[in-house]
């Protein structure tokens, strides 16, 4: 680099006034920093031209003290607007932690109740099919009670009430008999439940002379809900008895162990 | 001026807002500032006011300074000329109607009458009264107005060329009226 001419070219005085390109003033700054004779012409021209600035001055300038006040003032602004930034950063972070904490133990939360929920869910399903087995259940026997009542008010029925004997004085027994379809129906819920190994046995009787007609026997009596029993009855009964016979039946009936007796009335 | 080492280090301290560097900036240079806004506004209250403003502008900005820039005094010269002309165009200053079009040398150095102008200003006339007309414009446009050389060479009606050049010759003549 010819540093005299680089000198002579002017283009230091435009440095110092500020008038150079960007580029132009970085490669004045790398020139200054590799010859210090660049730097001292710099330098005498920046104090010629303070020369002449400061003696354009017309009077003395205010102390650094009422500028100083006047920054302190300003200073004080800005700190406390940087505390309220910081603050405010500070406030958004710790909200920001806070909600993630927040979100993090909700979505366990929400997990666990969600388990909890289905299986609540399958239980309510187990507990819904369960209800369902029993409304069907009800239905049925709804349907075989309502079945009954329109038996039992069929205009051909005979109803004829048995009342308790001796061994057994509370039993009571009912027998709706249906002369035309030669059905009996037995309704036994007065009857206690037969002792293991004995079973109920219904007799159709003539009276005059006394003949029993074996017409079946309540079998599974323990487990019918209804107690009713439907029976054939082929013959023309005077009255009906039911006696407790061991397992099987037996072909003619053991009197002692009647309990419950009942005549049909002549009226029909 | 201090030397070049110190004031690489006040940079620096001034860069990372050390009062006392900022301190010693002011002291070296508000004189400079006051003087460069005084002669675009040439009002003295209104000077110091802007000059003041001037550097808490250059101390808020003090971490965007930097020497690959241009020197520091060049820079406070640039906020300074900024300011400066900013106060003029503004509607309170207008109303004072003053007439900033002429060449503030020009004028001090018309003027006969002392007692109009501040007594520190025969300094100043002393200096310009050692420079040729052409140069006194020719420092106060690229200077204290801070002309671009196109604007520069509008102004005085001279190539644009010959700016650069006889801006040289100018500063030459005036380092040799100061070291007087």
């Amino acid at each position: 680099m010819d540093i005299k001419k680089y000198i002579e070219s002017g283009i230091l005085e435009l440095y110092v006034a500020g008038l150079l390109s960007e580029k132009e003033n970085q490669e004045v700054h790398e020139a200054i920093l590799a010859y210090p004779k660049i730097k001292k012409e710099v330098e005498e021209i920046e104090n010629a031209i303070q020369h002449l600035t400061k003696a354009s001055s017309p009077g003395n300038t205010q102390s650094f003290s009422t500028l100083k006040e006047k920054l302190s003032k300003s200073k004080n602004v800005k700190v406390i607007d940087l505390k309220e930034t910081t603050k405010k950063r500070n406030w958004l972070t710790y909200t920001g932690w806070a909600a993630s904490i927040l979100l993090a133990v909700g979505l366990i939360y929400t997990y666990t109740q969600n388990t909890e929920l289905k299986e609540q869910i399958q239980l309510t399903d187990t507990k819904n099919n369960v209800l369902e087995e029993l409304i069907k259940d009800a239905n049925e026997s709804n349907s075989k009670s309502e079945e009954l009542i329109k038996i039992f008010r069929d205009k051909d029925i005979i109803s004829i009430a048995l009342a308790g004997q001796a061994v057994s004085p509370d039993s009571y027994a009912k027998v709706f008999w249906n002369k035309k379809e030669q059905t009996a129906y037995i309704d036994a819920a007065g009857l206690p439940e037969p002792p293991e190994g004995k079973v109920y046995q219904v007799w159709s009787l003539k009276l005059d002379p006394l003949t029993p007609t074996s017409m079946g026997l309540l079998s599974d009596f323990a487990s019918d809900d209804n107690k009713v029993f439907t029976l054939a009855n082929i013959n023309d009964s005077d009255a009906f008895g039911i006696t407790l016979e061991p397992e099987g039946g037996s072909v003619s009936p053991n009197l002692e162990q009647l309990y419950t007796l009942g005549v049909v009335k002549s009226t029909s | 001026m201090a030397n070049n080492a110190a004031l690489d280090d006040l940079i620096r301290d001034f860069k990372q807002k050390d009062i006392k560097a900022f301190e010693r900036i002011y002291e070296m240079y508000s004189q400079n500032i006051h003087g460069v806004i005084y002669t675009i506004v040439r009002n003295e209250a209104i000077a110091q006011e802007v000059m003041q403003d001037v550097f808490m502008k250059a101390w808020n900005n003090a971490e965007s300074y930097s020497p690959k820039k241009g020197r520091l005094f060049t820079w406070l010269l640039n906020i300074a000329r900024n300011a400066a002309i900013d106060v003029t165009r503004s509607k309170k200053f207008n109303q004072s109607k003053q007439n900033l079009n002429s060449s503030f040398f020009v004028d001090i150095l018309g003027s006969n009458d002392n007692t109009e102008q501040n007594i520190d200003l025969k300094y100043i006339k002393k200096l310009m009264s050692g420079l040729k007309e052409t140069c006194i414009s020719l420092l106060e446009l690229l200077y204290f107005k801070g002309y671009t050389q196109k604007e520069t060479s509008e102004e005085l009606g001279i190539p644009l060329g010959t700016v650069k050049t006889n801006n040289r010759k100018c500063v030459s003549e005036l380092r040799s009226l100061v070291l007087r």
